[in-house]
């Protein structure tokens, strides 16, 4: 097996373990409770009122906003990644590109925030 | 018969798996453990600095209690609500108990000793926490409960606000390191913990731990004076309890990853005699419980955020202060020629 690959078996077993011990937990609580659902009890809990209607409805569209904005900087962050460790071989280049590239995502940042697309009222 | 155990154990494609598994065990179990007992811990600390008593009748200082809470929620009825979606509903408390152990596979105890000492570790650890956000969205949604969807969305955005300022502080350690290995971080920190240097960022990363994890002062995911206990609002049993100990399992991790890029992970504070004589694992120990000694003292201190300051505060706060000190050390490490030189072979 490559060394690089081989590195990463111990996750799998880590993480095969882990499944295991939270599977169990659930399925454990599952068996030793003493389950007896009736209609009342499994209703959506709305404060004593019976429940309205489905609660899967239009939600505020800044929530979308501030999902879209996370793509845009978490790729960026994901570009900065193998950007911060190889800097000392791509020099002043390496480091000047980054720079027009962060400053362009700056002017995008900057023309959100006048826009108000940060702003919650 | 030493002689066939260690040949089986470091000579067999089942001896490695065993081992590895033993290691996994051991770094488990101590895990599980002290997330038991950081909730005990929290209602402790909490209780002694508001003048109370807190737990103190399952055994002598309350220290039973922990496992009384257990067991309680052990036996409990794992309600499902009509309109859930069901398999959703109990694969979200699953998948975040899972993710929040499955991070410390990459963690190094001492010199070079982790169960995967993978060489990007980082950006596991980070790939594992952004993960986390899912089980709430999807316990959110499949709850079908208004509450619980509120507190989902809620959760989901600050925890993505945050998480883009934790990336950009991130990098800015590794700009000082030159190596996405979690070993090399540390190592990196032998004369001087980046607490130091990095001070702003070291606050910022805390701050921004603090609202990853959905703690006080951020806990508005959870709210109970508006939306009753936020995305888990329909869990009971142990559904419940692993949303609950998923929060502390991961504020354990965030300690750790503070601990480690901060505050120079299993390294003593000065490299001399009476220090070095303590073993590196207690040393992360010791930093780990500081770290969680403090989300609990903040919680004690401070009151909670609104929704929009916590908004203002990680989009127009710390993203650029963050993004200006990410830039302002490259700069500098460019401009005075301290790049270091590893990492890339």
């Amino acid at each position: 097996m490559h060394d690089v690959i081989a590195s990463y078996f111990p996750v799998l077993v880590f993480g095969v373990i882990a499944v295991g011990i939270a599977g169990a937990m659930l399925g454990g609580s599952l068996l030793a409770g003493h389950q007896k659902p009736y209609a009342e009890k499994t209703s959506a809990y709305e404060c004593g009122f019976e429940a309205f209607d489905d609660a899967r409805r239009r939600f505020d569209v800044r929530f979308y906003l501030v999902a879209i904005l996370f793509i845009i900087f978490d790729l960026e962050v994901a570009f900065l990644f193998p950007w911060a460790v190889s800097l000392s071989h791509v020099g002043l280049f390496g480091f000047l590109s980054m720079l027009g590239f962060l400053g362009m995502l700056t002017v995008g940042f900057i023309y959100e925030w006048c826009k108000g697309a940060l702003d919650w009222d | 018969m030493i002689a066939t155990l260690s040949n089986f154990l470091f000579h067999t494609m089942l001896g490695h798996v065993v081992l590895v598994a033993l290691e996994t065990l051991a770094v488990l179990v101590p895990l599980l453990l002290g997330v038991a007992y950081l909730t005990l811990a929290e209602r402790k600390v909490m209780a002694a600095m508001q003048l109370r008593k807190g737990p103190n009748v399952n055994g002598p200082f309350g220290v039973l209690q922990a496992f009384a809470d257990a067991i309680k929620m052990l036996t409990k009825e794992t309600v499902i609500p009509s309109g859930a979606n069901r398999f959703l509903f109990l694969f979200a408390p699953f998948l975040t108990f899972s993710l929040a152990m499955v991070a410390w596979a990459v963690i190094p105890t001492g010199n070079g000793i982790a169960v995967a000492d993978i060489n990007v570790g980082v950006l596991y650890l980070l790939a594992i926490s952004s993960l986390g956000v899912y089980g709430i969205l999807i316990a959110g949604w499949a709850s079908n409960s208004k509450y619980a969807f509120l507190g989902g969305l809620r959760s989901a955005a600050q925890m993505v606000s945050y998480e883009v300022s934790i990336g950009l502080i991130i990098v800015s350690v590794l700009l000082a390191v030159g190596s996405l290995n979690l070993n090399d971080i540390v190592l990196a920190q032998r004369h001087v913990w980046f607490c130091l240097p990095m001070f702003p960022m070291f606050i910022l990363f805390f701050i921004s731990a603090l609202a990853e994890t959905n703690r006080a002062p951020f806990d508005l995911p959870e709210g109970e004076s508006e939306l009753v206990a936020g995305f888990f609002v329909e869990y009971s049993a142990l559904a419940f309890g692993l949303f609950f100990l998923g929060e502390y399992a991961n504020m354990f991790l965030m300690s750790g990853m503070t601990s480690i890029l901060f505050l120079g992970g299993w390294l003593p504070p000065v490299g001399i005699a009476p220090f070095t004589w303590i073993p590196g694992p207690i040393w992360l120990i010791v930093k780990i419980l500081f770290c969680l000694f403090c989300f609990i003292w903040v919680r004690a201190t401070f009151p909670r955020y609104r929704y929009d300051q916590l908004m203002r505060l990680g989009w127009k706060v710390f993203l650029p202060l963050s993004l200006a000190w990410m830039i302002g050390t490259a700069g500098f490490l460019m401009a005075t020629g301290l790049l270091p030189h590893q990492g890339v072979s």
